[in-house]
Formats: C-alpha cells, structure tokens, sequence
C-alpha cells in the first residue's frame, strides 16, 4: 500500500527520479540561503530577483534558442547586474536598499517584458523561462547538482561573516572589511539559487521553494543550524509530497509542491512550539522571582 | 502578471488608437485585411492576391494560444476593412484588441460552417472514442459552396461598427453550429486561452480547410465587390490544390498499418488530421500551450508508450520540447521530426505555405511511422 502509494512512482517512472533528484537539490541549495534572506529581513527580495533575471535569461533564449547555458549566464548577468547596481546606489547616496532594489528590478523586469514582445512570442518565453520540474534533462540536473554543491561551499565559507550581518551588520562593519564582499557574494548566491530553481520550477516557484520552508521553520527552531536542518527538511518533503500529489491526483507539479510546502506553512504558524498560535495562547508558565 | 501586462498594453493601444483616424478606401488600392496567424494570412494571400494586403497578427513560429497583442496590432486592426479569425476560441485574445481598437470593418470567422470536434475530457481516451465517431458525422459537410454565397448576402457595410449586430448574424446563419460560436460572447471574461468546448484546430483537416477557403473567399468579395470575381476565381483553382493534396496524403497514409497508427505530440492539435486520416494522436499537455502537465498525465502517457510500442515522438515548432524528449529518452522511442501544428515555418522553412505544411506532417509522420 505505502510501497505503491509512495515508491511505485518513482521506481517505475524516469521522469519523477528525476524530478525529485532536481527538487531536492534544489531544497538543499536555495532554501538556506531563503533562511538567512529571511534572517536579514530580506525575504521579498528574492522574489524581486527573480523578476530582475528576467531580461538575462530572455536574452539568452533569443541568443542561442533553448540553451541551458546561454539562459543561465543570461540570467546570471541581468541578477548581479542588478544586485550590483543597487547595493552601489544603497551604499553611495541617501536611497534605502528596499527602494533602490526595487528599482533596478522593476526596470529590468521593463526590460524583459519588452525583449520577450519585441520577438513576437516564438515559442511563448514565459513558458520556457518557467520550466517543468518533469522535464529536467541531464544537462538541467548537473546544473542544479553544480549550483548546489557551490552554494553549501560558499555559505560554509562566509558563515561567519554572514550570521554577523545577520545579527548585528554595524559591528561587522567595524570591525571587518568583509562587510561589503559578504554582501554581494551573499546577492550573488541568490542570483544563483533562483536562476538554478528556474529550470526546474520557473521562476515564481523557485522563489516559493527558497521562502516558505524558510518561513514554516522559523516557528520550530531558534538557531540557524536548527532553521537551516527545518527548513530543508520542509523544502525536501514539500518537494516529496507535491510530486506525489502531482502523480496521483493529476495536478501540475510545480504549483503542488509549492503549495504544499504553503500548507506546512500554515500548519507551522498554528502549531509551531517556537511562537505558533497555539503555543502562544496557552497560559503561560509564570517564574517565581 | 500575463493578464495585467496584457491590460496594460490593452490601454497603450486604445491611446495610441485615439490619435488614428479612419482611414478611407479607394477601390484599386489593396483592401487592408488583418488574419489574425500565419496559417489565415496565407489563405487570404492566395485568395487576395494583389488586390489585399495583408497583415498577420501572430508570424510563423508564434504561438496563438498564448499571444499578447501589441499596439501595432491594435492598429492593424482598427484600419482593417477584413478581420478574419479563426473562431473556435481559439484567439483567445482577439476580443479585447478588437474592443481595443475601434475596429469597424467586417470580422469573418473562418471556421463558420464546420463540424466541430468536442475537446475529450480526457485526452488518454483518444484511441478508444476514436474509432467509434471518426466516420459517422463527416459525410454532412457538403454544404461548403453554399456557405459562401450565403456569406455573400450579408451585408458588413451596413453594420459598420456594430460589432453585435454582425456577431448575431454569424450565429443566425449557423444555427446548427451555434455552440460552436458561442466564444463571441464569452471571449472577453477569459483572461487568458481559456477553451471553450470545442478543438479550435480545425485547418488541420483538409476539408475544413475548403470551408475556411469559402469564409475568407465571401468576406473578401463582401469588402470589395468590383475584384469578386477575381477572388472566386482564386479560390477555384485552390480548392482544386487542396483537393488534389487531401487525395495524395489519404494515399500516402492508406499505406501505414493499423497498429503503426498512434503518434505522440506535444499538444493536442491534431484531432482533425487524426479523424480525417484515421490516425491518433497522444499528447502529455491538454489542448492549450498554456496548461502544465501532470505527473500522472506524464506517467499515463509513458504507460501507454510502452504498452502498445509506440515508438515515434513528434515535437512542434511552437512549443517547448523538452518535456517530450524526456519522454522520449524514457520510453526509447525516437524524436520522428517536427511538425507544424499551429504556425507556419519562416519563408525558407520546410511549411512555408498551409498546403506545405499539411503536405510536409503527413511526409513527416508517414515516414517516422512507416520505418
């Protein structure tokens, strides 16, 4: 019964060994970076990206056709083009990071709009640009495996630096010059994630693979160790549960898994021990002083 | 996002079109005619000839399913004296941009007329519903000629710029086909492709394609009556190509055995070869470019592959293929070629022309199924 329900699918069918290998690369590289997004308060900004990489990766489809790698360097240039240019204007002149971001991203989101329609709509771009999660070919999953394995190595590198610009980015600043490569090495990883996750979900659900895990663990754990482990757990069996919805219940996969790993958002807000609802109306346990 | 880019550009237009007058016509000039994708600005070309001039909305390659209207499109539009669409809710689109652009010339819907086949629910069942209807309800559609004469005794003229009063009549004339027409009145509440309950696909059956010929035939001769003749005349000597090449290709397919006759796309667009060839069609996507497989439709589909040795996979020119060449890799059947659903090829491609490409998918799926 379980072993029909759950692993049938995937040992009788190529294609879900192979989404699910994509999705849970995917969980494994994106979702802690949409932890400390979320840890800097950033949280929107990946979803700001993801519209910023827009331009690059059209580009590149009306450049090479469907190449994976023209759409990825594409992609790759217009989201730390982006990043780049705002950090600069953030840091340079009065303009907050939220409004000088959302500039720079709402005119390269302008600028693929207008790329994609200038070109008539030869094979419909959007549909291109939001991949399948059942079509990763062999090219697409190395891509992902590669962006993965890159992303963990750098957030092992930048660990440090990173929780402190998280925690307390003055102090950093003081009393480091990494402030500033943290930063957009950090932009840089988040470009990345998205640009892999496009492949395979598109780009919306890549931003939704990257925040909502995020989201749901901040309401079971209190350490970024403890975030990070929840939140790719989440993203992993989001990922898990979606394609098997997907499998049996005929849905499109990528919207499943997303909001599956939406639904376990919600159950972490109501049940979560770290400040969910429920935790929170219960009385209080009060200390003898 | 498509929906309010859409509208956005939808405002653009009605801006730009309040500044463009009406322009007038002079009866040696070309009639302005707007077809709204390559495969109508091919027919209206080879039925117009000189005397249109034609303006495609969606270009070779494009995908009218999905399209989104510039403001030069609006434009075209609004200074067309002939608007042909293809009906069927197929343009899904073309309501607004009429709306859009004041247009007030004479709109013809080229499938008027036809039979049209339903959407099956369920597009796994193809094979089985296949057999039973495919020879009951085609004999009935000896009424093309007639068609366009009673297209002729319309008078667009008359109704300039009374878009409802010209859709009615369509509905009138076709009363056995009204369901068939009904997207006149739903087409502006879908944002998006939203198909009604019939496959807009109809040009890929031959005989429609002389139904689609008389429609465009009587709308242009409606428009300008001093080159009529010439018109008929073309339509004539085309009906004639497109008679000749039904006849070659129900040749060259009365070649393939019965078990060599499921083909696997990747969208639904060839209902009507299958029914007129007697051959069937398996597709992983529903009948729209714009919907998302399912793991289960994928799966589905990979299991009939392996249970009848289906071992000939077709990719589109319109349509991303990379979820049928994993099905492909998974199956072990081979990519047979490309086939030209809903679009031309460029000038220099293989479907320059409508009977090109009806020409080059039957060679092409004759070849891959015959090997």
């Amino acid at each position: 019964m379980i072993w029909e329900a759950v692993f049938q699918p995937f040992a009788d069918f190529g294609f879900m060994r192979r989404a699910l290998l994509g999705c849970i690369a995917i969980s494994i590289g994106a979702t802690p970076v949409g932890v400390f997004l979320m840890l800097r308060r950033m949280s929107l900004t990946g979803d700001a990206m993801a519209h910023a990489i827009l331009p690059g990766a059209a580009v590149g489809y009306l450049i090479a056709g469907l190449s994976l790698g023209a759409m990825t360097v594409g992609g790759l240039i217009a989201g730390m083009a982006v990043a780049l240019a705002s950090g600069f204007v953030t840091r340079v002149t009065a303009l907050r990071e939220d409004a000088s971001l959302a500039a720079f991203y709402l005119i390269s989101l302008a600028l693929g709009v207008l790329i994609v329609s200038t070109r008539g709509s030869n094979v419909d771009l959007m549909h291109v640009l939001f991949g399948t999660v059942l079509a990763l070919d062999d090219a697409a999953l190395i891509l992902l495996c590669s962006i993965t394995s890159l992303s963990v190595l750098i957030l092992a590198l930048l660990f440090r630096p990173l929780v402190l610009e998280c925690a307390d980015p003055q102090f950093l600043r003081s009393v480091s010059g990494l402030s500033a490569v943290t930063h957009f090495t950090f932009l840089a990883l988040v470009v990345l994630s998205l640009v892999g996750g496009f492949h395979a979900l598109g780009t919306l659900m890549a931003v939704g693979i990257m925040i909502l895990p995020a989201a749901a663990a901040r309401f079971w754990a209190a350490s970024i160790g403890g975030l990070t482990v929840a939140a790719v757990s989440v993203a992993v069996l989001s990922s898990l549960i979606g394609l098997l919805l997907s499998y049996h219940y005929s849905l499109p996969s990528g919207p499943a898994i997303i909001l599956v790993a939406g639904i376990a958002y919600g159950m972490s807000v109501v049940f979560g021990p770290a400040g969910g609802l429920v935790v929170r109306a219960l009385p209080r346990r009060h200390f003898e002083t | 996002m498509t929906t309010r880019r859409a509208l956005l550009i939808s405002a653009t237009a009605v801006l730009t079109l309040s500044l463009a007058g009406p322009i007038a016509a002079h009866s040696d000039e070309p009639i302005p005619v707007v077809a709204t994708f390559s495969i109508l600005g091919d027919m209206v070309e080879r039925i117009g000839g000189e005397h249109v001039a034609v303006v495609t909305l969606v270009g070779p390659d494009g995908d009218a399913h999905v399209y989104q209207p510039t403001p030069a499109d609006a434009r075209a539009v609004s200074e067309a004296e002939v608007l042909i669409v293809n009906g069927l809710e197929f343009e899904g689109w073309i309501n607004r941009l009429i709306d859009a652009s004041d247009f007030n010339g004479a709109r013809a819907v080229a499938t008027a007329g036809i039979e049209p086949i339903a959407f099956e629910d369920d597009h796994d069942d193809h094979d089985d519903e296949h057999g039973d209807h495919h020879d009951d309800d085609h004999a009935e559609e000896d009424d093309h000629d007639d068609q366009g004469d009673e297209h002729a005794e319309e008078d667009h003229h008359d109704n300039h710029g009374d878009e409802q009063a010209k859709d009615e009549d369509h509905e009138h004339h076709d009363e056995e086909h009204a369901e068939g027409e009904h997207h006149d009145d739903h087409g502006n509440e879908h944002a998006h492709h939203d198909h009604g309950a019939f496959d807009p696909h109809a040009w890929q059956s031959l005989d429609n394609a002389v139904t689609y010929v008389d429609n465009i035939t009587a709308a242009l001769a409606q428009s300008d009556p001093d080159n009529a003749a010439t018109f008929y005349q073309n339509r004539a000597s085309y009906v004639a190509e497109i008679e000749a090449l039904d006849a070659e290709i129900h040749k060259i397919i009365a070649g393939l055995p019965e078990n060599r006759r499921t083909v696997v796309t990747s969208h639904d667009a060839f209902q009507y070869f299958g029914h007129d060839y007697q051959l069937t069609f398996l597709a992983p996507q529903g009948l729209s470019t714009e919907s998302e497989a399912s793991a289960q439709d994928v799966a589905r589909l990979i299991e009939q592959m392996r249970a009848e040795g289906i071992t000939a996979v077709f990719v589109e020119n319109i349509t991303d293929s990379r979820l049928l060449e994993q099905i492909a890799n998974e199956t072990g059947a081979s990519i047979g070629g490309t086939l030209f659903p809903d679009a031309l090829s460029g000038s220099d491609g293989p479907a320059a022309t409508y009977l090109d490409m009806m020409r080059h998918n039957a060679e092409t799926l004759t070849q891959a199924l015959g090997s």
